[in-house]
């Protein structure tokens, strides 16, 4: 693909390639051409926000090109933000060096060298939850999946989901290609998921948003679905849940929500004036299915409650804390909650840590419960209330996911088995008439 | 087919003489692939099992996994990765992954599309040969 003259450049993406700014930074632009060649961009775009994840430990091979980026004078060109870490700088003892000397080693160095670069080390899959978050229209780079949908479809900020590597580059140079979500077209809607046979009160349960995002993402693989029927005051959690979801079980980067998303305000807006490509009635037999299917264990003696996958939010612990008070985790079940350093200190700062620690609550930063040995060692049944966290529990670790709401997980943890909030699971609150 | 020659579109340049295997599905190389090996650990993957070391890579393209440039990245850095790569289409994680690798390691693995219709034809065993220019030689077998 030597044919270079086909994407538009600046004069300073031409000296950067001629190496004006170094080996490191003639790198970076090498490699955002190569992207641009390849998805057929016409030009370069430039962005103002960059939630990078190569800082994720994946072999020396990342720990070598952050070395290399950073001894040779790499510098970025927009705020940039790092994703979960491998392990927690703040708690050591979630994964103890002695235990995998090279792996920890490797991922504690790969941290310090992208502080080093610059970047925000706010270590966490939902950077969407701090402030100074990107604004509608503008072009970022995102690279952790919910994220990458979170922002294009709550915030309506444009990126496309960049892999390792070019997710640095992109934030080094500033540019990304102007392609896939980044364009007006892109951003079209394809797929129209009609809710009017799902009751409405069921519509504001936050594990309906879990169930939905995960038939979503399943139907529409990587067409952009627009939802119609989704109640307007939903809310950023429940959002988020969609987003995590969907971008799991399927390839969805981009959703719209009639009413409630920024593209969205109307059908017709969210369709771009045009037909939807394919229309779909959402059955309560096909959310039950969905449903059901996030869950491989059944009831019994739980082993392990997994929650915050994307990260628990301010608002999630504001939830959590009231349910935990008094009441104290089973002996012999855990209680993980995963979240970022920003949201432990405002949590600290209302002295609700207290509560949750006399709970028995185990609270988790910079990284997720996936990575965590304790919970890699767990054989028995998890509860969680993500349907992202359930989806992946099976092939990551071998543990037997049951997916509930949060009532139910602090339940379950406090009698130290499963427990079902019947009213719930009822065929009949699904819609399926009897 | 005794011997055929083509022009393929070159992701990333390199000189490379391999075996072919023909992958019948896309992989992904973080979480169905094991960098430290070159091997295929994808439970689901019809190759499972198999050695990517210095053979000449077919397949359709990468699955859509963020990883995969950490992990092409990483098994050629330890010696472990294809000769080179042939892809179905483009594919922006696969060539980052090789692009990454030559600068840091200064080991230039090939990646070329070749396109559906030439990889159909493609069998494992057969022999691959490419220069810089992405001109291809395939040749079965004796």
């Amino acid at each position: 693909m030597s044919d270079t003259a086909s994407v538009q450049l600046h004069e300073r993406d031409r000296a950067l390639l001629d190496g004006a700014e170094g080996e490191a930074m003639g790198l970076a632009m090498r490699v955002v051409l190569r992207a641009a060649e390849i998805s057929g961009a016409a030009r370069l775009q430039d962005i103002c926000f960059a939630h990078i994840d190569a800082c994720f430990y994946n072999g020396q091979a990342h720990v070598d090109f952050a070395q290399f980026m950073v001894d040779n004078g790499a510098r970025l060109a927009v705020p940039t933000w790092t994703n979960t870490s491998l392990v927690s700088q703040v708690d050591t003892q979630l994964r103890p060096e002695k235990d995998d000397p090279v792996v920890v080693s490797g991922a504690r160095l790969l941290m310090d060298l992208y502080e080093r670069l610059g970047c925000e080390p706010v270590w966490t899959c939902a950077p969407y939850q701090l402030p100074g978050r990107p604004c509608l229209g503008d072009h970022i780079v995102g690279s952790e999946s919910n994220a990458v949908t979170f922002y294009n479809s709550v915030i309506g900020a444009r990126t496309n989901k960049y892999g390792d590597y070019l997710d640095v580059c992109a934030a080094l140079v500033g540019r990304v290609p102007y392609s896939g979500l980044h364009t007006d077209e892109g951003r079209r809607g394809r797929v129209l998921f009609r809710l009017d046979r799902i009751p409405e009160e069921l519509r504001r349960e936050d594990l309906f948003h879990h169930v939905l995002g995960h038939r979503l993402g399943r139907v529409a693989q990587s067409r952009v679905p627009v939802i119609e029927g989704l109640p307007l005051d939903s809310n950023e959690d429940q959002l988020k849940a969609i987003s995590a979801a969907a971008a799991a079980s399927g390839a969805v980067s981009l959703f719209h929500a009639v009413g409630v998303t920024p593209e969205a305000p109307d059908l017709e807006t969210a369709f771009q004036g045009r037909t939807p490509e394919d229309e779909i009635s959402v059955s309560p037999a096909e959310l039950i299915e969905a449903r059901d299917s996030l869950s491989t264990g059944t009831g019994g003696p739980l082993e392990m409650v997994a929650i915050g996958t994307p990260h628990f939010s301010f608002t999630e612990f504001a939830r959590l804390v009231p349910l935990m008070d008094g009441r104290r985790v089973h002996d012999g079940t855990l209680f993980y909650v995963s979240t970022s350093r920003h949201v432990v200190a405002l949590v600290e700062k209302e002295g609700w840590m207290e509560i949750l620690e006399a709970a028995g609550v185990q609270v988790v930063v910079d990284t997720c419960t996936y990575f965590t040995p304790a919970v890699r060692g767990c054989r028995g049944r998890v509860m969680t209330n993500s349907a992202k966290w359930a989806y992946y529990a099976p092939g990551l670790l071998a543990v037997e996911p049951v997916f509930g709401t949060l009532e139910e997980c602090v339940e379950s943890a406090a009698r130290g088995e499963v427990w079902r909030d019947q009213r719930l699971w009822r065929d009949e609150t699904w819609g399926v008439r009897s | 087919m005794n011997s055929i020659a083509f022009n393929a579109q070159v992701l990333n340049p390199g000189e490379a003489r391999g075996e072919a295997m023909v992958l019948d599905e896309p992989l992904s190389f973080w979480g169905g692939f094991d960098a430290r090996t070159g091997t295929i650990v994808d439970r689901h993957h019809p190759q499972q099992g198999s050695c990517v070391a210095g053979r000449f890579l077919i397949l359709p393209e990468s699955r859509g996994s963020a990883g995969t440039p950490g992990g092409i990245a990483e098994a050629i850095r330890r010696g472990v990765g294809p000769a080179g790569i042939a892809l179905g289409k483009a594919d922006v994680n696969v060539a980052v992954g090789a692009m990454v690798a030559a600068a840091l390691y200064g080991v230039a693995v090939p990646v070329l599309v070749i396109g559906d219709a030439e990889r159909a034809r493609l069998r494992s065993g057969h022999l691959v040969e490419v220069d810089r220019d992405g001109h291809l030689r395939i040749t079965e077998a004796p």
